[in-house]
């Protein structure tokens, strides 16, 4: 014990005295947290729409007033040719081109049915989706009030049957992207960190020479790495607290949950990011390879944690493989107590499974970790 | 007089896959003496001393260092020597004083014991001016004159000094060689590896490698006797010559 407060000591001496690197600590991840999660939206808005209004008729011009009406949609001049609006997608101005033909006002009059061509870049295939559904809107509203009103006009009697939904949205009531995005950066904010810092840090020494003179001291394995670890481990949890402090402060995102949950959780997890970090460090002989198996891991772990991307519409073999990916559970949990007050008894899988982990990977550290060659 | 042994190699050999680092190595070492370890460079000089102090395994033969076996007691072993590597190793980014409380401090001495040892060196060396400089900021020559010293910090029966004054100034080398003979003359064994061979005149006994093997072994007088030449260099010249 006393021997591990030498090590702590010296560590924590060796952190503060590099003022650069303590900088890049914490200034680093606070524009990290403030900056992506403004940025990382998935929310399709400012969508640049061109019409093609061959009618020109009070119709046409309702539709296009409808559209423009709403705030997803920015529309961009207006063309009288389709092929200067296709001329204008190919050049990346416009996004959808909705086309109106000619007759559009004397067909609804007349016949009830008319057709819209509406064109919609789709490179990025899930935006498309999305615009799709938001012109798919506008226009069934602007057909039911066309339907009214010439119920109105014909006298009909016949009164269309509609279906209709009211969602109601659970725990992001008001569906803000920030809410969702926050915990998950700062998750990955939390990991990034105590992983790079401990997967180089015993490297650095090895690199040095430091660690064969400590490797000539009677010092005992699980000393040093406790010792070596410790701080890191602290580290994380005041940048999770940083981290939680500008989300409350900067974001207001709701904390339902007891947070000491969240603590207990990281507490443990970072246990295992630091084992993984120490089992890298035990196999590379410099801190340019630690770094890079640190990033080859840290990539895959960040796009397959569900955080930008959902598991549930992953391939099966990829769903499965997040199975192993700590940042998942961590996340989840992160999402579960912060935005919908998840207890202790909520997250016991993840807690059960990110405990065993832990344990696994530092065994396996501390036995890659040789005195003696 | 029976001079006691406080180490002893038999046939110690270590392999690199074929490439034979240290081919049955065997010689003594007694209490209290300066042993000069030569060998040109690549000879295994440090492979050897890597044995000797318990951070690498011998593919076979044994060795015992202050009465405790290198493999399968090499924790005890490490509790007995001090150790002061080729390239230097106390940390840059910590004050001399720093460098000294970790290192007590691992070899699992008091803060009260730290204390007075740290005043003892203050002392002895008279670096009261630097003793909060950052070890990176001094001239070589203090880090070395240091670095000895705090492998001596938990009062080893044994030290190992690999090539310790290499690229220093001769009256830093000097005045380091003081060091290591008052350190002799209080009872330590000194180990010691060398390139210069003004040096290995200071040793009581010198033995010198030859890529994997110790050739000769005895003191510097009976060697220049032995090779007929006048000079410690032109014992390792002539050594050297005749396995090419």
């Amino acid at each position: 014990m006393k021997t591990i407060l030498f090590i702590v000591q010296k560590e924590f001496k060796q952190i503060f005295r590099d003022k650069n690197m303590l900088k890049l600590i914490f200034i680093l991840p606070i524009l990290q947290l403030l900056i992506l999660s403004n940025a990382a939206t998935f929310d399709v808005k400012n969508i640049n729409i061109t019409f093609v209004d061959n009618d020109q008729s009070s119709d046409s011009k309702n539709l296009i007033e409808s559209f423009r009406a709403s705030s997803y949609f920015k529309s961009t001049a207006s063309f009288f040719s389709e092929k200067e609006a296709v001329e204008e997608m190919q050049k990346g101005n416009t996004d959808i081109i909705v086309n109106i033909p000619v007759h559009f006002n004397r067909d609804l009059q007349k016949q009830q049915k008319t057709s819209v061509s509406v064109t919609i870049n789709a490179i990025d295939a899930a935006t498309a989706g999305i615009e799709n559904v938001y012109v798919t809107q506008i226009i069934t509203t602007f057909n039911s009030k066309i339907q009214t009103e010439s119920t109105y006009l014909s006298d009909l009697t016949e009164v269309q049957e509609s279906l209709l939904v009211i969602p109601s949205f659970w725990y992001n009531k008001t569906l803000n992207y920030k809410t969702f995005m926050v915990p998950g950066i700062l998750v990955l904010l939390v990991t990034m960190l105590t992983l790079f810092l401990s997967s180089m840090n015993i490297v650095k020494e090895k690199e040095l020479g430091t660690l064969e003179q400590i490797n000539v001291t009677p010092i005992k394995k699980h000393q040093f790495i406790i010792g070596k670890l410790f701080p890191f481990w602290i580290l994380g949890l005041v940048i999770l607290t940083v981290g939680l402090i500008i989300a409350k402060v900067v974001f207001n995102v709701p904390m339902l949950g007891n947070m000491l949950l969240v603590y207990l959780f990281t507490g443990v997890y970072l246990l295992l990011v630091l084992g993984i970090g120490l089992f890298i460090s035990n196999h590379t002989d410099t801190q340019q390879q630690a770094m890079f198996i640190a990033w080859f891991f840290m990539v895959i772990f960040i796009l397959m944690s569900g955080l930008f991307t959902p598991i549930e519409s992953m391939p099966k073999w990829a769903q499965n493989s997040t199975l192993i990916n700590p940042i998942r559970y961590f996340v989840e949990v992160m999402r579960m107590v912060m935005l919908k007050g998840s207890g202790f008894s909520d997250i016991i899988p993840q807690f059960v499974i990110i405990s065993v982990y832990a344990i696994l990977m530092n065994g396996l550290a501390v036995c890659s970790y040789k005195k003696t060659t | 007089m029976e001079k006691e042994k406080i180490i002893t190699v038999k046939n110690l050999t270590k392999k690199f896959g074929d490439f034979t680092a240290v081919e049955a190595i065997s010689f003594d070492v007694y209490k209290g003496e300066i042993f000069g370890f030569l060998g040109a460079n690549g000879a295994g000089k440090t492979t050897a001393m890597k044995m000797l102090i318990g951070i690498s395994n011998p593919t076979s033969g044994e060795a015992n260092v202050a009465g405790f076996d290198v493999q399968s007691n090499s924790e005890m072993v490490k509790k007995n020597i001090g150790y002061m590597s080729q390239k230097f190793s106390m940390y840059d980014d910590l004050t001399v004083k720093e460098n000294i409380v970790f290192f007590g401090g691992i070899y699992g001495l008091s803060r009260a014991e730290i204390k007075i040892k740290t005043a003892a060196l203050v002392a002895e060396l008279q670096i009261e001016d630097i003793i909060n400089s950052l070890v990176g900021s001094l001239p070589l020559g203090w880090k070395q004159k240091l670095s000895f010293s705090v492998a001596l910090l938990h009062e080893p029966k044994i030290v190992f000094l690999d090539e310790p004054t290499g690229g220093v100034d001769p009256i830093t080398r000097r005045q380091f060689w003081e060091m290591i003979y008052t350190q002799a003359y209080k009872g330590t064994t000194i180990f010691v590896t060398t390139h210069y061979m003004d040096e290995a005149e200071y040793c009581d006994r010198v033995s010198i490698m030859v890529a994997g093997k110790i050739e000769a072994l005895d003191t510097p007088k009976k060697l220049k006797e032995q090779f007929k030449v006048d000079s410690m260099n032109d014992v390792f010249l002539k050594l050297a010559r005749n396995i090419e």
